[in-house]
């Protein structure tokens, strides 16, 4: 496609001092190491699961508890997927909290107060999310103010603005389709299975899930398929297999469990639509690449002729709109919007992002390394209020493990670093 | 005047692939001032650092003796202690503070821990005085200019009781006011007792001012010149500094040249941090089709802010003058008009600049043409891997596969990492910034091939270097650049080591 042949002949002057020595052992090695800076979280996340089943004998995993570790962690989880963008690209934004509060209310306003019909409001509200992340892309991209600043003056500003627009008192309750959204779930049609060990499932929801295992099956099997098309290396059939096996499992007992309770809360439908999404955007859309770049070496990517400030204002314009959908299911599960409304969020946001993967120095990172992260913090919160824990022990697990999960990053890095020099 | 204070003997540094210093010696007798001269890379600046531990003892072969003892540093402050201080090229106070501040950083004037202001100001003023310096010890260091900020260095080691003052290119930044006042203060020390080592590349400062000087090319001790006794001049020199044969080090090649591709008139940039200072001043020059130009001069001539100016206005301010690409006039305000116009820069950093070292090596090459990978903004990645790969095989990039992480290819490696990023551009003008720095030889001979062919494929190539082997090993034309000016032009035939430094070592016309 590009000058690939004439340059064969530098390949040729120097082909004989390419023999490099071949230590299997020492790319195993590293291989696995890259796999486990990688996957970490995901084998945290089964310990943590694994030891709360254990400690709460078994409710964890029950299903209505299952049910509301979900519903109960939604808009963190939303607000995980706009800050991990934020951290690969090297920001952070501490306003998120607050932006959930305003927009929240905004939405209270015109759907409480002013009977303004819900579809309208809700398009509208994330429009205001979306020129309060405009306002603040505008200071860090185009200004140059650090992120830190503008969204720590942000944080200050739109619960101030909170406070103006409720007139500094809960507004509720909303309409019962934006509840619904929140809390509800999705009504059973083909009614339940009713046998055996899955009793009382839903046949519906049962469906939906086999589906999604079966898409991302396909979907997978494509990927693999065209890369080896391509000549690429990869994986081994049965570790391919038994990876999709242990997703498939674990996707389906979720599914059986919720269906078992009262089938698939529609919140989360809304945010595996967005997880896909994202996934994608950052995988494989320039957009999502050009996020990687900036956060990786930012000169480089200046003299790459990439769009540095136009990519780092959407993303602020994308993380005002992320926030206003966590705050309209926020206001809509408590079916009021208050002042405290979002209070910390932002910091659950940042801690699910780190313990996801992220790197502190940015460039680094992945969307469903952010929602493990976030679903790991949720599952210590649950689990530990099952067995009674005091409030100032969850605090101080979930402080340790954020501590953790950056050390374990440090770490790994400085070996990699090591191994290199 | 035979008293030896400083004896450098033997001296071999070695790093991973790379000789430094090969069996160099250094005699410096007391109270002179003693010029070292070389081309960038020769060793210079390596030899200071072992002098001033800033290398530690164990780190190199060789004896230092200083006032006949001898001498294992192991940090900079063993080397401080014996009066020994280097002021480097890149000036070290911190903008923040005052002058008496910075004077005494380190070294604070104080009394149980708490430091004693009067005295400060007091002992501050009178090392100003010393140093011709009239500000207040008060002043903040980021109000004045380099040339002052130097004299306060200078005032800095005066406070450390200096016996042995090593200045690197002391007076690259200055003009020629602020160079003629260092130099008479230099003069001043002699007086005193202080003995001076000056890296220089303004060879008529040194021919001024220096008792002798010690030339060094490629890690090794070539002479040492008395310069009162020897008559020395410019020119002689420029002949040790370069005198060497060029060995088969480079690729034959035949060039095909075409019409002109691109064309720099009367191009003019100021210094974004230095306000008012001119970087490049009224710069012309022009390449043509499948033509290796060669753009040479010494550390700070304004090469590197020359280019990186064109391409998009990446550096600098207040920048005038034309572009002409193909023979028209473009306006090249962003990198992306810059590479949309066919124009490509690597930068003389790569680490810093030039790639994402915690990507893989296929997401370094398209990170400038990503476009051309996606449609309707959707990136195929199984294309750009078979484009990468295809690099990886022409460009014999030695990494398992594009999947490897850039951060820890060698050299060399990232070096191709870059050239193929800028490759999938399309561009047909690259200019390459140091293309082989920190490169083994092997591995520039492959990069020199490399270059060789983008030329034959109709590109102008346009290879900034310090080493004018390499110039005039692979290049059909060089510019010299001299203080921000674009003082010559030689062609192959015209060009040789001492007509090149000649140029390059040239100095505005009053």
């Amino acid at each position: 496609m590009t000058g690939v042949g004439p340059y064969a002949a530098a390949a040729t002057a120097a082909a004989d001092r390419s023999a490099e020595p071949a230590a299997a052992t020492r790319q195993g090695g590293r291989l696995f190491s890259a796999n486990l800076r990688q996957n970490g979280i995901y084998i945290a996340f089964a310990l943590i699961i694994v030891l709360f089943s254990i400690l709460t004998g078994g409710d964890l995993l029950a299903p209505q508890n299952v049910s509301n570790l979900v519903v109960q962690n939604s808009y963190i989880l939303i607000l995980a997927i706009g800050m991990i963008l934020i951290i690969i690209a090297g920001h952070i934004d501490l306003s998120a909290g607050s932006v959930v509060a305003v927009t929240g209310a905004v939405s209270a306003v015109l759907m409480v107060n002013n009977d303004v019909p819900w579809p309208l409001a809700i398009l509208i509200t994330l429009v205001c999310g979306g020129l309060i992340g405009a306002w603040q892309g505008y200071w860090i991209a185009y200004f140059g103010i650090p992120a830190f600043i503008v969204t720590l003056a942000g944080m200050l500003i739109f619960r101030a603005l909170t406070l103006a627009v409720l007139g500094n008192q809960g507004i509720g309750p909303f309409p019962v389709e934006v509840s619904r959204i929140a809390n509800g779930f999705m009504p059973t049609y083909l009614g339940n299975i009713g046998l055996g060990p899955l009793d009382g499932a839903d046949l519906f929801t049962l469906l939906i899930g086999l589906l999604f295992v079966a898409g991302i099956v396909v979907t997978q099997w494509r990927t693999r398929a065209g890369r080896a098309r391509y000549g690429q290396v990869v994986e081994p059939v049965g570790l391919f297999a038994a990876k999709l096996i242990v997703a498939g499992v674990v996707v389906m007992t979720v599914i059986v469990q919720l269906a078992r309770f009262k089938n698939l809360p529609w919140v989360l439908v809304l945010l595996a639509a967005l997880v896909l999404a994202y996934s994608l955007l950052t995988d494989r859309v320039v957009f999502g690449r050009h996020i990687y770049a900036i956060g990786g070496n930012l000169n480089a990517a200046n003299l790459s002729g990439i769009k540095v400030k136009s990519v780092t204002f959407w993303l602020f314009v994308n993380m005002g709109v992320l926030a206003a959908i966590a705050g309209m299911v926020f206001a809509g599960r408590l079916n009021q919007a208050g002042p405290t409304a979002g209070t910390g969020f932002e910091l659950d946001a940042i801690a699910a992002a780190f313990i996801g993967g992220a790197a502190v120095q940015g460039g680094v990172g992945r969307v469903t390394g952010a929602i493990t992260g976030g679903l790991l913090m949720g599952v210590i919160n649950n689990g530990m209020s099952l067995i009674g824990a005091p409030t100032e022990q969850v605090m101080l697990f979930k402080g340790l493990v954020l501590l953790a999960a950056v050390a374990f990053d440090v770490y790994t890095k400085r070996r990699a670093g090591a191994a290199a020099g | 005047m035979t008293d030896v204070v400083l004896q450098m003997r033997e001296i071999t540094k070695t790093f991973p692939g790379v000789t430094a210093l090969k069996d160099v010696n250094l005699t410096v007798r007391r109270g002179e001032i003693h010029a070292i001269c070389g081309e960038n890379g020769a060793g210079k600046s390596t030899l200071m650092k072992v002098l001033s531990g800033v290398y530690p003892h164990g780190s190199y072969t060789g004896e230092i003796s200083f006032d006949g003892q001898p001498c294992r540093f192991s940090g900079i402050r063993d080397s401080e202690h014996l009066g020994i201080v280097i002021i480097h090229q890149e000036l070290a106070l911190c903008p923040n503070l005052s002058i008496a501040e910075n004077i005494f950083l380190g070294n604070e004037r104080a009394s149980a821990g708490v430091v004693d202001w009067n005295r400060t100001h007091a002992e501050a003023a009178r090392l100003l005085e010393r140093v011709g310096l009239r500000e207040n010890p008060a002043t903040l260091a980021m109000d004045l200019g380099v040339g002052k900020q130097q004299l306060v260095e200078i005032a800095k080691a005066l406070s450390k009781r200096v016996r042995l003052l090593i200045l690197d290119e002391p007076t690259a930044a200055l003009n020629d006011e602020d160079s003629a006042h260092l130099l008479d203060l230099l003069r001043g020390l002699r007086e005193q007792g202080i003995t001076c080592v000056i890296i220089s590349h303004k060879l008529n400062e040194i021919e001024a001012i220096a008792d002798a000087t010690t030339i060094l090319r490629d890690g090794r001790t070539i002479e040492t010149l008395d310069m009162k006794n020897d008559h020395v001049t410019e020119d002689r020199i420029i002949s040790g500094m370069v005198g060497r044969d060029l060995e088969h080090r480079f690729p034959d090649h035949e060039p095909h040249i075409g019409e002109e591709v691109l064309r720099i008139e009367d191009w003019t940039v100021h210094s974004p941090t230095q306000h008012g200072r001119i970087v490049v001043s009224g710069a012309n020059l022009s390449l043509r089709r499948g033509e290796i130009v060669g753009l040479a001069g010494l550390m700070g001539a304004g090469r590197t802010e020359l280019a990186m100016s064109v391409f998009g206005r990446s550096y600098g301010i207040g920048i005038s003058g034309r572009v002409y690409k193909d023979g028209r006039e473009v306006h090249l305000k962003t990198v992306r008009d810059a590479i949309r116009h066919g124009i490509a820069y690597a930068t003389e950093d790569r680490k810093r600049y030039g790639l994402n070292l915690i990507e893989d090596i296929k997401r370094n090459v398209s990170a400038a043409a990503l476009g051309k990978l996606a449609s309707g903004g959707w990136v195929h990645d199984n294309e750009e891997y078979r484009v990468a790969d295809g690099y990886r095989a022409s460009m014999n990039i030695k990494a398992p596969s594009v999947s490897a992480v850039t951060g820890k290819l060698s050299g060399g490696n990232q070096q191709k990492v870059v050239l193929s990023k800028w490759l999938f551009t399309d561009a047909d003008v690259l200019i390459l910034d140091e293309p082989t720095r920190g490169i083994d030889v092997g591995a520039k001979y492959e990069i020199y091939s490399i270059i060789n062919q983008m030329a034959d494929q109709g590109k102008a190539v346009l290879v900034i270097s310090s080493e004018l082997p390499e110039l005039l090993g692979i290049c059909d034309r060089v510019y010299a650049m001299s203080a921000g000016r674009i003082t010559g032009q030689l062609t192959r035939a015209e060009a040789t080591p001492e007509r090149l430094m000649q140029y390059m070592t040239k100095v505005k016309e009053q």
